[in-house]
Parts: C-alpha cells; sequence; structure tokens
C-alpha cells in the first residue's frame, strides 16, 4: 500500500445542490414560522385563553399519545397501518363504561373510594380485553396474509375496523353511551390570572395525566428494559435475523399487538371517564387523528408518536379556542389531515424518524 | 414406529383435524356432509322452522344429489343395464361433446318441471325462459360463449324496465331491484370502475375515492342550478326545461358532465401530484385525508365558514337542473304512454356505462394501461425499464377522477341536488368493497360487485333482513328499538351495512383474494406474492426463489 501524498491534496469537487432543492424546505419552514408567528400573536393579545388552552391541549395530546403508540408499535414491527386500532379504544371505552354504569353504578360525585376502585378494576379489565381483542384481530385477519403484497392486509384492516363498529353498534345501539356529566371531580387544581378570565387546571384533567403517566412509564421499561421489550426491537429491525436469533417472531408480534391494544384499552378508560360519552364513532376519528400524530413524530418512532400527539392536541385545541383568526371547530378535522398531508410532503420521516423509502 | 402413507412424520407430530379428515376416504367425507346438513334442515324442518311441504322435501333430495351426485350416476348407469340397455356408458362416452353437454340438464330439468307441475305447481314463464337462457348460454361453444354472455345481460340490462312490473317475487330477495335501484347501480359501477384503474391497474389505494364524486357533483351543481344567481351571475348555455328568469348557470346537463368529468381529473392530478410521491399505505391514508378535507369543505363552504357561498353548506344545492332529452322526447315523456322520464335517465346512465367500460378496457389494453399494470407489479422494476413513474400514477388518478366526476355529476342532476352528508368516507370505502369482492382490475368482477352491492345497500338488506324477521325471528316491530340494529327480536340490516361490506371485504381478502372474478394476471401477484415487499414473511422465507420458476410465461 503506498501513502500517497497527492492523494490528500486531491480534492472532490464540491457537489452543488440545485437551487431548486431549497423550494420545498423554504416553503415548509414559512409555513411552520406562519404558524408560530399566529401562536405569538395570539398569546400576546389574550394570555389566559392561551394558557388554558395550553392546558387542556395537553390533556388531549396525553389522550391521543396513547393511542398513537398503539399505531408506532404495530406499525414500526410490521410496517402495517392498523386501521381498527381506534376502534379497538372504542370498544376500550365502551367497556370502561359499562363498568362505570353497570357494575359500579358510579353517579354524579361520586364517593373517592369508589372511584378509584371502578377506575382500577376497568383499567385492568379493558387493558387485559383490549390487549386479547387486539391480538386476536391480528391472528385471524393479518397473519394468514403474510406473504400478499402489502395492501392486502391493510383493507382487511379496514374491513376489521367496521366490524368492529357494528359489534359496539349490536351491543349498545347508536346513540353513544353517556356517564354522568360530573363523574370525575371537577375541582380546580391551580388558577392563573383573576376569573372571570383565568386559567385553570382541574382534576379531571390531571387524572388524565396520572393515568397516562404510570402507562407510558411501564411502556417504556417493558420496551428497554425486558427481555421480551429486546425480542420486540430485534423484530422490528430485521425478522429473518430475529428469527435466526431464536425470537419467536411470530408470538412477538402478537405480543405487540397485545401491547398495543392494552394502551388503546387504557386511552378507552380515560376517554370513558374524561369525556363522559362513548359512541360507536368515537374511535374512528380520534384514531386517525392518533394516527396523523405518530406520522408527525415519524411512526414507528416511539418518543416521536408522544410529541406528535401533543403537538396535535395543542393544536386541536389552538384551532378550536383561539380567537384571532383561529378557523374553529368546524373545520378541526380538516387542519389535522392538512398537518398530515403537509408532513409527508415536506418531512416524509416525522419531526423525530428516520427516512424510510416509503417516505421516498 | 409406522409410516403414514408414505410420508414421514416426526414421533411429536399431533395430527390436526384438517389432517385427520383429508385422510378419510371419499364415500365416508360425502357421507359425513350429506349427514350435516341433512341433519340441519331436518333439524328446522321437524322443530317447525320450515314448513314441511313439499319444498322441504325437494330441498332433501337437492342436498343429497349435489353431496352424492357421483354414486347416483353409478347408481343411473347399473340400473339402465338392469333395465337391458347394454353398454350405456360406452356408447355415451362416445358422443359428440356438444350432445354431452347439451344432453344432461334435458334429462334432469325436463322431469323436475313435469313433476312440479303434475304437483299443481305450474312454472311461471319467466322462470322458463329464465331457464331457458341459461341452458343455451351453457350449451354454446366456449367461443361464442365468451360473446353470448356480456350480449345476452346487455339485452336484459336494457329491456329491463320493459318486463320490470311482469317479474316474479325471488323467496328471501322477494322482489327484483326497482328502477331508482338499476341507476343507481350503473352509476355505482361508473365509479367502481374509476376506482379500479386507480386501484386494480395501478395498483394504487385510494380510500378518497369520494372526493372525486364530490367534486363531480358539484360541479354540476354549479353549472346547472340557480345556486349562483345570488351573486348576480347569470348564463344559459342549451339548457332545456329551466324556468325562464331564474338566474344562475344553466349549461347543458350532456355539456356539464364532460367539463365536471374534465374539472375532477384535473382535480384528481392536484391531489396526486403532492401524493405521489409516497408509496403503498402512505398514499392510502394521505388519499383519505384528501377525501376528508373535501368533504369537509362541502359541509362548511357557505358564507359562514368560508367567507363565500361555494357550497351552500349543510343544506346543499338543490334543486340542480333535470338533464333534457330533447324537445321531442320530452313531449313523449310528458304524455307519459311509452316511457317514463326515469327509463330515459337509466337509458342514459347505462349508455354513460358503456362509453365508461369500453374507455376502461381500452386503456388498461394501451401503452399506458401496460405501464399502470407494470408499475402495480413492480415499480422499482417498471422505473428501471424507463417508465416514468410520475406522469403515469398522475394520469391513472386522472382517469380514476375522470369517470368518478362523470358520475358524480350525473347523479347530481338525478337527485335534482347535492347534499354533503351523502360524501361520507364510508362511500369511499362501499365503492373499494365493489373493487375488491369483484375482482381488482377485472371490469366484469367490478360490475358484478357494484351491482350486488349497490342492491345490497339500497333494497337487499332491508328485504332480506324483513324476511328473516317475518320467517326465522319472532320480530315485535312495536318492542324494537330503531338505534338498535338487534332488539326484541327483530333483525335491522340497514343499521348494520357498514360492517357487514367489512366483514365481506375481510372473508373476500382471506378466502378469495382475487375477488369473485378474479383477474388472471392479479390473481397470480396475489397468490406468490410477486408485486411488494411481502408484510412479514418469516416462514416462507424461500418462496422468492420459487416464484420465478412459478410464474407462467403467457401471463
Amino acid at each position: 500500500m503506498v501513502a500517497d501524498a497527492r492523494a490528500e491534496t486531491i480534492r472532490l469537487p464540491r457537489h452543488h445542490r440545485p437551487w431548486t432543492s431549497y423550494i420545498v424546505p423554504a416553503i415548509g419552514l414559512t409555513l411552520v414560522g406562519l404558524v408560530v408567528a399566529w401562536l405569538v400573536v395570539n398569546a400576546v393579545k389574550d394570555w389566559t385563553t392561551f394558557v388554558q388552552l395550553t392546558l387542556t391541549g395537553t390533556t388531549r395530546g396525553a389522550l391521543y399519545g396513547l393511542v398513537a403508540l398503539g399505531y408506532t408499535l404495530v406499525y414500526g414491527i410490521l410496517e402495517l397501518i392498523n386501521f381498527a386500532h381506534g376502534d379497538v379504544f372504542m370498544i376500550g371505552g365502551m367497556i370502561a363504561a359499562t363498568f362505570a354504569l353497570d357494575v359500579f353504578d358510579l353517579g354524579v360525585n361520586p364517593a373517592l373510594g369508589i372511584l378509584v376502585l371502578a377506575i382500577l378494576a376497568s383499567l385492568a379489565v379493558c387493558m387485559f380485553g383490549c390487549g386479547i381483542l387486539n391480538a386476536s384481530i391480528e391472528r385471524v385477519a393479518y397473519r394468514p396474509l403474510r406473504s400478499a403484497p402489502r395492501l392486502v392486509p391493510l383493507i382487511t384492516a379496514i374491513g376489521m375496523s367496521f366490524i368492529l363498529q357494528d359489534v359496539a353498534l349490536i351491543w349498545k345501539g347508536s346513540l353513544p353511551v353517556q356517564l354522568p356529566p360530573q363523574t370525575l371531580p371537577h375541582g380546580d387544581i391551580f388558577t392563573l390570572g383573576t376569573c372571570p378570565k383565568c386559567a385553570t387546571y382541574r382534576w379531571d384533567q390531571f387524572f388524565v395525566l396520572m393515568v397516562d403517566i404510570p402507562v407510558l412509564i411501564l411502556l417504556v421499561w417493558l420496551v428497554q428494559y425486558t427481555r421480551r421489550g429486546k425480542a420486540m426491537r430485534a423484530t422490528a429491525q430485521d425478522k429473518d435475523a430475529a428469527a435466526m436469533m431464536g425470537i419467536d417472531v411470530n408470538r412477538t408480534i402478537s405480543f405487540t399487538f397485545l401491547v398495543a391494544g392494552a394502551l388503546a384499552g387504557a386511552a378507552g378508560v380515560i376517554f370513558a371517564y374524561f369525556t363522559t360519552s362513548v359512541g360507536f364513532t368515537s374511535g374512528f376519528t380520534l384514531g386517525l387523528i392518533a394516527f396523523t400524530a405518530a406520522v408527525l413524530g415519524g411512526i414507528g418512532n416511539l418518543p416521536g408518536a408522544v410529541l406528535g400527539a401533543l403537538l396535535i392536541g395543542l393544536i386541536q385545541d389552538y384551532n378550536e379556542g383561539l380567537s384571532w383568526h383561529a378557523p374553529g371547530t368546524a373545520w378541526t378535522q380538516s387542519i389535522v389531515f392538512g398537518i398530515l398531508i403537509l408532513i409527508l410532503v415536506f418531512r416524509p420521516q416525522g419531526l423525530l424518524g428516520e427516512r424510510t423509502p416509503e417516505g421516498g | 414406529m409406522g409410516v403414514v402413507e408414505g410420508e414421514a412424520r416426526p414421533p411429536w407430530h399431533r395430527e390436526s383435524l384438517g389432517e385427520l379428515w383429508r385422510r378419510q376416504p371419499d364415500w365416508e367425507k360425502r357421507l359425513i356432509k350429506t349427514g350435516i346438513v341433512l341433519a340441519v334442515v331436518l333439524g328446522l324442518g321437524f322443530s317447525g322452522q320450515l314448513q314441511r311441504s313439499g319444498q322441504f322435501w325437494a330441498i332433501v333430495i337437492v342436498v343429497i344429489a349435489v353431496f352424492n351426485w357421483r354414486s347416483i350416476l353409478k347408481l343411473f348407469w347399473w340400473a339402465l343395464d338392469a333395465v337391458g340397455v347394454k353398454d350405456a356408458k360406452a356408447r355415451w362416452a362416445k358422443q359428440s361433446p356438444l350432445m354431452q353437454r347439451a344432453i344432461p340438464p334435458v334429462a334432469i330439468a325436463l322431469p323436475v318441471i313435469f313433476l312440479t307441475w303434475a304437483a299443481g305447481t305450474p312454472p311461471s314463464p319467466a322462470l322458463l325462459v329464465l331457464l331457458a337462457v341459461c341452458y343455451v348460454l351453457y350449451v354454446l361453444p366456449s367461443n361464442a360463449r365468451k360473446y353470448a354472455l356480456p350480449v345476452t345481460v346487455l339485452a336484459l340490462a336494457i329491456t329491463y324496465p320493459l318486463y320490470l312490473d311482469k317479474l316474479f317475487q325471488v323467496p328471501v330477495f322477494k322482489v327484483f331491484p326497482s328502477m331508482d335501484t338499476m341507476v343507481a347501480i350503473a352509476l355505482f359501477s361508473m365509479m367502481a370502475i374509476g376506482l379500479n384503474m386507480v386501484v386494480g391497474y395501478a395498483g394504487l389505494l385510494d380510500l378518497g375515492y369520494v372526493a372525486f364524486y364530490a367534486i363531480g357533483a358539484y360541479t354540476a351543481a354549479w353549472l346547472a342550478s340557480p345556486h349562483f344567481s345570488q351573486y348576480g351571475i347569470d348564463f344559459d348555455l342549451g339548457a332545456t326545461g329551466v324556468p325562464q328568469g331564474i338566474g344562475g348557470i344553466h349549461i347543458s346537463i350532456w355539456l356539464v358532465i364532460l367539463i365536471a368529468a374534465a374539472l375532477t381529473a384535473l382535480g384528481g392530478i392536484l391531489i396526486g401530484l403532492p401524493t405521489l410521491r409516497l408509496r403503498g399505505d402512505y398514499l392510502a391514508i394521505v388519499t383519505l385525508g384528501f377525501g376528508e378535507i373535501v368533504a369537509q369543505v362541502a359541509r362548511n363552504g357557505d358564507s359562514g365558514g368560508l367567507g363565500f357561498n361555494l357550497t351552500n353548506g349543510p343544506p346543499g344545492i338543490n334543486p340542480i337542473d333535470p338533464p333534457g332529452f330533447g324537445s321531442h322526447l320530452n313531449f313523449i315523456i310528458q304524455q307519459g304512454q311509452y316511457v317514463n322520464f326515469v327509463d330515459l335517465i337509466y337509458w342514459s346512465a347505462l349508455a354513460l356505462l358503456l362509453i365508461t367500460i369500453f374507455c376502461s378496457i381500452r386503456l388498461r389494453d394501451s401503452r399506458l394501461g401496460r405501464a399502470w399494470i407494470a408499475i402495480r407489479e413492480d415499480e422499482t422494476a417498471a422505473a428501471a425499464m424507463g417508465i416514468p413513474l410520475m406522469r403515469t400514477k398522475t394520469w391513472a388518478y386522472a382517469g380514476g377522477a375522470f369517470f368518478g366526476g362523470a358520475a358524480g355529476a350525473w347523479y347530481g342532476t338525478y337527485k335534482q341536488g347535492v347534499f354533503p352528508d351523502d360524501f361520507f368516507f364510508n362511500i369511499s370505502i362501499f365503492i373499494l368493497c365493489m373493487v375488491i369482492l369483484g375482482g381488482m382490475g377485472n371490469v366484469w368482477g367490478v360490475i358484478a360487485g357494484a351491482a350486488f352491492l349497490t342492491y345490497l345497500d339500497r333494497e337487499g338488506l332491508a328485504n332480506i333482513s324483513g324476511w328473516i324477521n317475518d320467517n326465522i325471528t319472532n320480530c315485535d316491530p312495536t318492542a324494537a328499538d330503531p338505534s338498535r340494529p338487534i332488539s326484541g327480536g327483530c333483525f335491522n340490516g340497514p343499521l348494520l351495512s357498514f360492517g357487514i361490506y367489512g366483514a365481506i371485504i375481510v372473508l373476500v381478502m382471506l378466502l378469495r383474494p382475487g375477488g369473485l372474478i378474479p383477474e388472471r394476471r392479479r390473481l397470480l401477484e396475489v397468490e406468490t406474492g410477486v408485486h411488494d415487499q411481502p408484510l412479514y414473511d418469516v416462514q416462507s422465507a424461500g418462496a422468492h426463489e420459487i416464484v420465478d420458476e412459478t410464474l407462467p410465461e403467457d401471463v
């Protein structure tokens, strides 16, 4: 080997990016800048509303996060958009509502002991039930199609989603199941500013975080520090190699669906108690929003899903609550899907994700 | 340790129920099958659910015959032999293939018809005609049958309004579809063919097809209604039957269909350009998003939501001009003697459908269509062969959107109004379900799927649940809760419709992934998985090497 001195002096021609390649990022950054400017103007004009919306948006985002994690877990391991996931979540909400109404018979402002007991019991039942449901959906509808083109299981997932909606429809009818309006305590934890123009944080909003954060910690522990979690990560990275290392891939996939379903079940409990109304279509819309959150954060990326969900929750609440040039509730879905499309056009890998061929 | 049937099993192998079944001798399988079905039928009969009349025994006989036809045939030859007709079987084998096809149905059908006649129920003429048509189609040699079937179906479809009110009632499904349903069938077939161009030919899953339908319908509403009179716009071009001085834009519906289709195709291109870089499921989600956005714009597009009354919000735009058929035909319609308005609508929808079919097939066989199929099968290979991906995909979108828009415009004028609630996500899935059920990529299958599902949606589900309520369950309509699909012993099928379509999608994908009438080439793809990265393929890791050998050269 001749260490040629000249080789160090040779400079490769610098690769110039054509100026057109800067157009798309420039447009994207301009859009982000406009949104930030809009938020700043709104915050300056009416800071209490802004803070209030930030608090409610975080609450909403925490709920979306649990559902988004389910999408991202399944996508990470199978590259399949589990369309039925939102409906598994809805079934969880229905189970929780049934527990609250028929088993524990909660009324307006129930005693704290009974309430905690009811929530813990429905969490256990919903997480277990939805996990089993999700895993059996995988067994019935996705596993037989493993060698089919990728769109085929996506299509069956849509079919499963409609079937689950019908199950809820047969079970509960087309009218939403209503919990008593103040099942959770509605007292203030803290107040900012002088009421009537003030921002408050209520106990029922805090309840969402009280369930959410332990579940998230449990998930992180499961994925990062257990053998099962290691198997999940290995399977997501390379199924053949994982199989060669002695990991039972099918079982790991089933387990992933179980975990995703359990997260959806927990989200269902939160949803039922927090919004006090679960209809058979609740899952579909919320599922799509949560999916958008997962894409926004970078699908397949667990912290990304939570970040995306928080952002989507905030954006949704800012849109519905701010006064200066906010499109309003009627346009929420359009805005969420607009974000989805913009993300896929400008940054297909999402905020925290890595570049994938799908995002091309 | 004995070796079972030439195949060595490891000692820990547990025989599954399926293997046990497959190991049984043939006659035993037949016996078991007959036994199970007969047990069900007899059980129903003796528990009083089915009337034990002639029909009931006919079902029993048919069940036995279907499962044991080989044995019955053997019995038949043996009986002939016993009667004295020697070598009947050998002589039958010498007959020409045409005779072999032609004689058995007659030999079976004639005695049945005469027996039922003798039992007191004369066969209805319509049934006889139907049987005769089926028989002729069956007997024709295959090259003639290729044309005979479409021609017969077309003839039956065209003359449908003439014999509709003379038709008999079918047991479970009750009456034949009404003219309204037939128009809907023609239009949904158009839309399904359009979607088939995107999904079936080019392999791009589009979950927002309803957007194209909406754009077409709203274009018709803008160009042929008094809607824009509120902005003082007044324009008239060839529209007939429009009251004087009503204002707004009134263009002849036939022109409007073309304009709407072209505009929708443009919309398809606009939607496609930013999204077609994405692959597979991402594209599906983005199209879904676009579909929802278009639907929401339709719902909010009044002066309150948009600052400009574009779509008139939730009430929709109403009325749209009815289609004109020229002064001469209009005069005949007003007489009301020979043809109805709805018949003319039906025939023109049929004509549009025929044009769509023609274009779709010609497009499929064109250079562009072959490029679509190449992209569907392997995008990377297609690009390597010099197919411009973006342009080809955009054309697929535009083509699919074109027919969706035309159908939407036509439906708008037929209903004489557009309403934003018609453009839900569910409709996209409904149309997708037609394509999947019929057979992706196969125009005829798609039409069959569209016809069946549209009928089910409009009348079938209601009829079937009515039959179930009358005959199987003890339905008490006063006790039934209208918000629940099953309550008070009543079954409300239409409420469950989308779950039923979902179940159809799942079952078709699991059991018959090519659809009811599969396209051969597409079927190969599904079965061997040539087209895409397989979903999660651990066990059949060796399948890819086999694929290349099993692909026939001539597909």
